[in-house]
């Protein structure tokens, strides 16, 4: 089980909930459970198939770079924020 | 992982970059200094219209005139598919992107390229510009944020919808992106306030201003491969976009990087190249293109003026109890202002539970946006640095103690959401409070108002893919090769990690800075992050390389290698107390021990240390002309570990130095027309020696734990601070709070009678 | 196409000839036709000091001139800084000690100046270096570092 914050645009998605538990391994398995909670979750971050270029996930503060492979650790804190680069 | 609290004998160290004699005897060779046999020169025609529909194009004189090789329009270039695309690790939209190297149907800028001619020399094919016949249907422009949001705004891309928002909408906008941050209850914290400070901020296009213009010379061959010469920050970025554009594979064409004479940003992307590499296709010569200044700030990526909107409230005691920001920025002509990176650095410095930050990227008919130095940071900062300053006072509190009072450390949540890791804010306050400048007082001079004022700046840093080899030549010594053009004196810092590691001096060290073909996918030299992220890579490959050196002299001596170690520069037997080499004894030996050294490494590292900045300026103006001069400037920051300190201090000066110009001076000066007045050094006005004082730098290390090194990313945090510091020592000197930028001579005589 | 112009002066203390079209600047002169690329162009209007040259010893933005005025005069370039074979000039050596270079770019026109500011005034004042450097524009370094190497410069060449 991890906790994930929804982010602020998306919480109309959510009822208003800004965040909230899923369950899975991977964040592929994340993003399945929260789209199974919320439909219409999953095509606002996945893209071809993986993580959209334009969104970065954190998890426990640290911006991951597996995509969906990514392994989620049990008790995580997750974030979904806009993929960022600098002087680019 | 744990940093080593080692004793470092080569990072920390001042040696003279490897690069240096080539640049101080004119030696190096940037872009331009390039030349080849039968090179044609290319130039483009640009629009005199901010907006405008082309009716057609007659290029016959044109192909005419004698010298003139090959003329092209939007019209030859591949049509590309519209909507966002992942190219590698960047997300971009190669269909506007093509668009604004060579526009179809609309002029969307006064600059926008519209042709471009390849000739026998620069001159003809200037002459060759002015015989391309132009129709334009001139339409209004759309000139500032406020009137491209407007409701029955002029609307410059048809297609365009605001992405972002939770319900899709068909409604043709100007707006192409929301972007939001919320969390807690931000009315139940206005509440609980005893101040509440509010402000409408508007800020300025501005230029990164490097004083190198933009170049490329491209060569095809008739084999489909073909090689670019560029200064870039980006050599695999401008492989890939000019794959894209043109349609060529993107292993046909090597990059190879100059010398570069600046970029802050603003060489990220492609403007030149696709175009040279195009016509030396059509021509079959190569062919060299290089701006003008005037097309350097008309037709590349300045960065986004604003409009912003903030509102903190906190108690009496100094805790900030909600905060709020609205911002829109000028994305250009095209989509992609920084305006989310803004809604994520702007409060960073700050422990907040209630805040609400909206960011809208916003197109109006100015060139196309590209990042500066922090891009989207400094404009949030200047708003909210400059509302904390009004906060602090209204509550009676020094502005670095409100800031300590509040102070973002490990575990405190991001605006964005995630929580810090180990990082230096509260060190920067602590480190400006007990400042020589800060407890000096302030000097009178004659005739002139003087202020002091501080403000706080954020950068999150990037982490990205980088390659490297390190490889031990015979004589003990070794290479470095990296695909990071050097911006900044980052070839000497990667040489010096290899050194380090491998117990040479840093001179013994050869750092390259190699072109497309010949090093592994390296991502742009920007983002803070080539110390970090190419300097793990490095880190890695010189760690490779010391394995299989402990490997060479485990067979020779007939050992296995794990009794083998290494220490500065001497491998030497645990088990057999008497074997020992130096490096230089084993790399003469190598090719009866198993053969040459080669440590590779590519990463794409996490453990991204971001990096806090605290500054303190004194101001003193002159009331009648409304000049202000910089008296004195403090910048501290918290920079992780200074590998070349020389060189972190180089950035922290650099970075300020442009924050006082975007602060008293440099602005894109539009007339109602959109075109753009002040299209030069004259008077596009950036800080000379003159202007500036000695900039006192303040480095403190609080060492990254992500990293081997405890590196952070320094480059970019300097410049965010600045305007909104100078704001808030002007207004300690004149009484009034400046809200535009550039707070330039005629703003402040202005303000000056207004409050008379 | 007008026809060239056969110019004759003296380049960094050899006497040298060139054809060029009158159009054509002296820093377009002296990149693109002899080969010496050390001067920059960074604005053509004379604004930022990248082109920054010596004629008959007053420093001059090579932009702004034309390669046929530089007939029977004494032009000095970056390239004639260091003396004989690779013994760097003092100005050149207290950049490289004190960092006063990030790019580079603006380098070149830096040290010239300097050259013509410390030929003036060889015990200039931190404002007078500032004052004496002003027409040249770097925008990597902020100016520290290069008043600094200046200041330096004039001491060793003063023998201080």
């Amino acid at each position: 089980m991890a906790t994930i914050i929804i982010p602020a645009l998306l919480r109309k998605l959510t009822g208003g909930k800004d965040r909230t538990e899923a369950q899975g391994r991977t964040l592929g398995e994340i993003v399945n459970d929260l789209e199974r909670q919320f439909p219409g979750f999953r095509e606002r971050v996945v893209e071809d198939g993986d993580l959209s270029g334009s969104i970065a996930v954190s998890i426990d503060g640290e911006i991951i770079t597996g995509g969906l492979s990514e392994p989620v650790p049990p008790n995580s804190e997750l974030h979904f924020v806009p993929a960022i680069g600098g002087g680019i | 992982m744990e940093v080593q609290e080692a004793k470092f004998k080569v990072i920390g160290t001042r040696p003279i970059r490897h690069d240096g004699v080539d640049k101080v005897t004119g030696r190096a060779r940037y872009g331009a200094d390039i030349s080849l046999p039968g090179m044609l020169h290319a130039k483009v025609l640009r629009s005199p219209h901010a907006h405008a529909r082309i009716k057609s194009i007659d290029t016959s004189a044109a192909q005419a005139l004698p010298g003139v090789k090959a003329v092209i329009t939007g019209n030859d270039l591949p049509d590309l598919a519209a909507g966002a695309q992942q190219m590698g690790e960047m997300v971009i939209n190669p269909r506007y992107l093509s668009l604004n190297i060579l526009a179809k149907d609309k002029a969307l800028y006064n600059g926008h390229a519209i042709a471009a001619v390849a000739a026998t020399s620069p001159h003809i094919a200037e002459e060759a510009l002015n015989l391309i016949k132009v129709e334009y249907e001139v339409l209004p422009p759309v000139l500032h944020v406020n009137k491209a949001m407007a409701a029955g705004a002029t609307i410059l891309l048809s297609e365009l919808r605001t992405s972002g928002e939770p319900e899709k909408s068909d409604q043709e906008t100007n707006v192409a992106t929301h972007v939001r941050f919320a969390r807690g209850d931000l009315e139940a914290g206005f509440k609980a306030a005893d101040a509440v400070v509010e402000h409408e901020f508007d800020t300025s296009m501005v230029h990164q201003g490097y004083i190198e213009p933009h170049n490329a010379v491209a060569q095809y061959n008739a084999d489909g491969h073909s090689t670019v010469w560029v200064s870039t920050q980006g050599t695999f970025s401008v492989r890939e976009l000019c794959a894209h554009i043109l349609q060529m594979p993107v292993g046909n064409i090597k990059v190879v990087p100059a010398e570069i004479g600046g970029g802050f940003g603003g060489k990220t992307t492609v403007y030149l190249e696709p175009l040279a590499l195009f016509l030396s296709k059509k021509t079959a010569k190569p062919v060299k293109m290089i701006m003008s200044r005037t097309e350097v700030l008309k037709a590349t990526g300045p960065t986004s003026g604003s409009f912003i909107r903030c509102k903190i409230g906190a108690k009496k005691d100094g805790t900030i109890t909600a905060a709020q920001i609205w911002m829109a920025y000028e994305a250009g002509a095209f989509p992609g202002s920084p305006v989310g990176a803004g809604c994520m650095t702007v409060f960073a410095p700050y422990a907040l539970e209630n805040l609400q930050i909206d960011g809208y990227d916003v197109v109006v008919n100015k060139p196309k946006t590209c990042a500066y130095r922090a891009p989207g940071a400094t404009n949030a900062a200047f708003a909210a640095e400059t509302v904390l300053d009004e906060l602090a006072e209204k509550l009676s509190l020094d502005p670095l103690e409100f800031r300590r009072i509040n102070g973002a450390k490990e575990g405190t949540a991001q605006p964005a959401g995630p929580q810090f890791r180990r990082i230096g804010f509260l060190e920067t306050l602590e480190a400006a409070k007990n400042s020589e400048h800060y407890k000096s007082s302030l000097p009178k001079v004659a005739g002139k108002l003087v202020g002091r004022g501080v403000a706080s700046g954020f950068w999150f840093n990037a982490g990205f893919q980088s390659s490297a080899t390190v490889s031990i030549n015979g004589d003990g010594t070794a290479n470095v090769v990296t695909g990071s053009p050097d911006i900044g004196g980052s070839r000497a810092s990667c040489a010096m990690i290899a050194a380090e590691v491998l117990g040479l001096k840093a001179e013994q060290v050869n750092p390259v800075v190699a072109d497309t073909d010949s090093i592994g996918h390296t991502d742009v030299t920007g983002g803070s992050r080539v110390t970090f992220a190419t300097g793990y890579a490095v880190y890695d490959a010189a760690q490779s390389a010391v394995k299989q050196l402990r490997e060479r002299a485990a067979t020779l001596w007939k050992v296995k290698p794990e009794d083998v170690v290494y220490q500065d520069g001497v491998v030497s037997c645990t088990t057999n107390g008497q074997e020992s080499m130096s490096l230089k004894q084993l790399a003469g030996r190598l090719a009866r021990a198993g053969g040459p050294v080669t440590g590779s490494a590519a990463v794409n590292p996490r453990g991204v240390g971001p990096a806090f900045a605290t500054q303190i300026a004194d101001v003193a103006v002159d009331p009648e002309t409304g000049k202000v001069d910089i008296l004195r400037f403090t910048a501290v920051q918290d920079v992780g570990k200074a590998v070349h300190p020389s060189y972190v201090e180089g950035q922290i000066h650099g970075g300020v130095s442009q924050g006082i110009g975007w602060a008293l001076n440099e602005e894109y000066y539009y007339d109602e027309n959109g075109i753009m007045r002040n299209s030069g050094f004259l008077d596009y006005r950036m800080p000379t020696c003159l202007d500036l004082p000695m900039i006192e730098t303040v480095l403190i290390e609080v060492a990254n734990p992500g990293h081997p090194i405890g590196i952070r990313g320094v480059g970019e945090v300097p410049i965010v601070p600045p305007p909104a510091a100078i704001a808030n020592a002007l207004y300690r000197a004149l009484g009034v709070r400046l809200t535009e930028l550039p707070m330039s001579p005629p703003k402040v005589v202005k303000a000056l009678m207004e409050k008379k | 196409m007008a026809g060239k112009v056969h110019v004759e002066t003296t380049l960094n203390g050899e006497q040298i000839e060139f054809l060029c079209e009158p159009r054509q600047s002296l820093l377009e002169v002296l990149r693109d036709v002899l080969g010496f690329t050390g001067a920059k162009e960074g604005c053509l209007t004379g604004d930022c000091g990248a082109c920054s040259v010596i004629i008959d010893g007053r420093v001059a933005c090579s932009c702004l001139v034309l390669g046929p005025e530089v007939q029977s005069k004494t032009l000095e370039t970056v390239e004639g800084l260091a003396t004989s074979g690779d013994k760097l000039h003092p100005l050149q050596q207290k950049f490289l000690e004190h960092a006063a270079l990030q790019c580079g770019i603006c380098t070149p026109g830096f040290l010239v100046a300097a050259k013509a500011l410390l030929d003036r005034n060889p015990n200039p004042t931190e404002h007078e270096v500032r004052f004496g450097l002003a027409g040249n524009l770097c925008r990597c370094t902020g100016y520290d570092k290069i008043v600094r190497a200046v200041m330096d410069a004039a001491a060793v060449m003063q023998g201080r």
